[in-house]
C-alpha cells in the first residue's frame, strides 16, 4: 500500500497556503509534516482525508481496497476530539467502533490501553482535554484502518500519554500501517520521513522582499 | 450493529439525556396549546374551529426548535468529519439522523396531542383523525427541516436562518395537514382528499430531503 502525492496545492479563503507539495509513503512508513503556524499542515491532512479539495495536483493510493477512497481507509484525529459530553466514556467509544463497523468487544481493552479503563462509566463531560484526546486515540485502536492522519496528536497529552501514543504508532507501523502526522515536536518514531511546508529556498517569495524600503 | 443503527441509537440517547432537545419540543407544544384557550376565551365553538390549526402550528414550531443543533453540534465537536470518513452513504446517514430527530421530538408530541386536544374541545373520534395527520405530516416537517439544518451548519446562531429557510417550504404540509385535521374534526370535506396529498408530500420530502441536505453538507464542509 502506498499513498503518493504530486504537486499538491492548497488555497483557502483566496489565499495560497502551499503549493507543489509532493511525497510518497509506503506501508510501514511515517511522515512528519512540519511547518510554522499557518503553513498548511492541517489543510494537507484534511486534503488527504478528503474533507477539502486540493487546488491542483494529484493524490492517489496504490494497494488497499480499490472500492474505498483514501478517507474511507483512514483514521482522522483532528484538533477536535469528537466526544459527546452527555455520553459516557465507554458509550462514546462504543458508538465510533460500531459506526466504523468494528468489533465492539474491544472497547474496554482499548480504554485500558489508553489509561481510561477505570473511568469508562463516567460522563465524558468530566474529562480533561488530555483525557478526551486519549479517548479519541482509543478509537484508532478499536477500529483497524491502515492510514492514520494525526493532527498534532500529542498536543494535550502528558509525558506518559505521549509515550503510549508513540508505542501505538510504532506497533501500527510494524503492522503495515501508514502514518501522516502534523507536528511541532518530535514524533518519537525512529525513522520518520519529514515533509516541511515552510517555503523552500528555491521558491523565494518572502526572501526577496526589499529590506531597504523607506520606513515611515 | 450497523453504522446507521449505531448513529440512530447515539442520537436518540443524546436527545433524551441532559441538554438534549427531546423534551423541549413537547414542552413547547404543550405550553403553546395550553395557553390558547386562555388567550381566546371559553368559546368552545371557536376553539373547536381553530383547534386543529393551533395544534399544527404548535407542532410545526416545536419540531423546528431543536433542529438547528442537528448537524451543528456534530460539526463543532469534530464528529461530522469522522462521520464523513465512515463507509455509509451520507444520504443514509442524514436519513438516520432525521429519523432519530423525528422519534425523539415528534413522537412525544404526537402522543401528547390527544390529551392536549381536550383543551381545544376536540372529541375522541375526531382526535384519531387529528393524530393521524400529525403522524403522517411531522416526518415531512423534519425532513424539510434537515435541509435547512444542513445549510446553516457552519453558521453561529443558525437557528433564525433555519427558520427563514424552512418555514416557507413547510407551507404546503401545513395547508394540507390542517385541511385534513379540520376535515376530521368538523367536516364537511371528506378526510381522504387532503390526507392523501399530505401523504404524498411526506413521501416526496423523505426522498428529496436527504439528498438535498447531503449536497448542502458537502458544500459546507469544504
Amino acid at each position: 500500500m502506498r499513498v503518493s502525492a504530486i504537486n499538491l496545492a492548497c488555497r483557502r479563503g483566496g489565499r495560497d497556503v502551499f503549493a507543489s507539495v509532493s511525497f510518497q509513503l509506503a506501508h510501514g512508513e511515517a511522515l512528519a509534516v512540519t511547518g510554522r503556524n499557518g503553513a498548511g499542515k492541517s489543510s494537507l491532512l484534511r486534503i488527504i482525508g478528503g474533507f477539502i479539495r486540493p487546488a491542483s495536483g494529484r493524490l492517489w493510493l496504490e494497494g488497499g481496497d480499490p472500492e474505498l477512497s483514501i478517507a474511507e481507509q483512514a483514521h482522522y484525529l483532528g484538533h477536535q476530539d469528537a466526544v459527546k459530553p452527555s455520553l459516557s466514556v465507554a458509550e462514546n467509544l462504543h458508538f465510533w467502533s460500531a459506526f466504523f463497523g468494528a468489533d465492539t468487544h474491544k472497547v474496554q481493552d482499548a480504554l485500558e490501553l489508553v489509561g481510561l479503563g477505570n473511568i469508562a462509566a463516567l460522563p465524558a463531560a468530566y474529562l480533561s482535554a488530555g483525557q478526551r484526546r486519549r479517548l479519541s486515540i482509543a478509537r484508532l485502536l478499536t477500529v483497524k484502518r491502515p492510514i492514520w492522519l494525526l493532527d498534532e496528536p500529542a498536543s494535550t497529552l502528558d509525558a506518559a500519554g505521549r509515550g503510549r501514543l508513540t508505542d501505538f504508532m510504532q506497533s501500527h507501523l510494524v503492522g503495515g500501517g501508514l502514518i501522516l502526522a502534523a507536528t511541532h515536536g518530535a514524533l518519537g518514531l525512529n525513522d520518520a520521513q519529514e515533509l516541511s511546508l515552510d517555503r523552500p529556498a528555491h521558491a523565494p517569495i518572502a526572501e526577496t522582499q526589499q529590506p531597504a524600503e523607506a520606513a515611515p | 450493529m450497523t453504522p446507521l443503527t449505531a448513529l440512530l441509537v447515539r442520537d436518540m440517547r443524546i436527545a433524551v439525556r441532559v441538554g438534549g432537545g427531546a423534551l423541549i419540543g413537547v414542552l413547547f407544544f404543550v405550553v403553546v396549546v395550553t395557553l390558547t384557550p386562555f388567550a381566546i376565551g371559553p368559546d368552545l365553538a371557536l376553539l373547536r374551529r381553530i383547534g386543529p390549526a393551533i395544534l399544527w402550528l404548535a407542532a410545526l414550531l416545536a419540531s423546528l426548535l431543536a433542529l438547528d443543533r442537528l448537524f451543528a453540534s456534530d460539526h463543532e465537536d469534530g464528529s461530522l468529519d469522522l462521520i464523513l470518513t465512515g463507509r455509509a452513504p451520507l444520504e443514509l446517514i442524514i436519513a438516520a439522523k432525521g429519523l432519530a430527530h423525528w422519534l425523539t421530538t415528534a413522537v412525544p408530541l404526537i402522543v401528547a396531542a390527544p390529551l392536549i386536544g381536550l383543551l381545544l374541545d376536540i372529541e375522541p373520534p375526531a382526535q384519531a383523525g387529528l393524530v393521524l395527520t400529525l403522524l403522517v405530516g411531522t416526518p415531512a416537517l423534519t425532513f424539510v427541516g434537515i435541509v435547512g439544518a444542513a445549510i446553516a451548519v457552519t453558521l453561529r446562531r443558525g437557528g433564525l436562518l433555519l427558520a427563514i429557510i424552512v418555514l416557507p417550504l413547510t407551507v404546503p404540509v401545513l395547508i394540507f395537514g390542517v385541511a385534513a385535521a379540520n376535515a376530521a374534526v368538523a367536516g364537511p370535506v371528506p378526510f381522504g382528499t387532503p390526507f392523501t396529498v399530505l401523504c404524498a408530500l411526506t413521501l416526496a420530502t423523505l426522498v428529496i430531503g436527504p439528498f438535498a441536505a447531503a449536497a448542502a453538507l458537502r458544500l459546507d464542509i469544504e
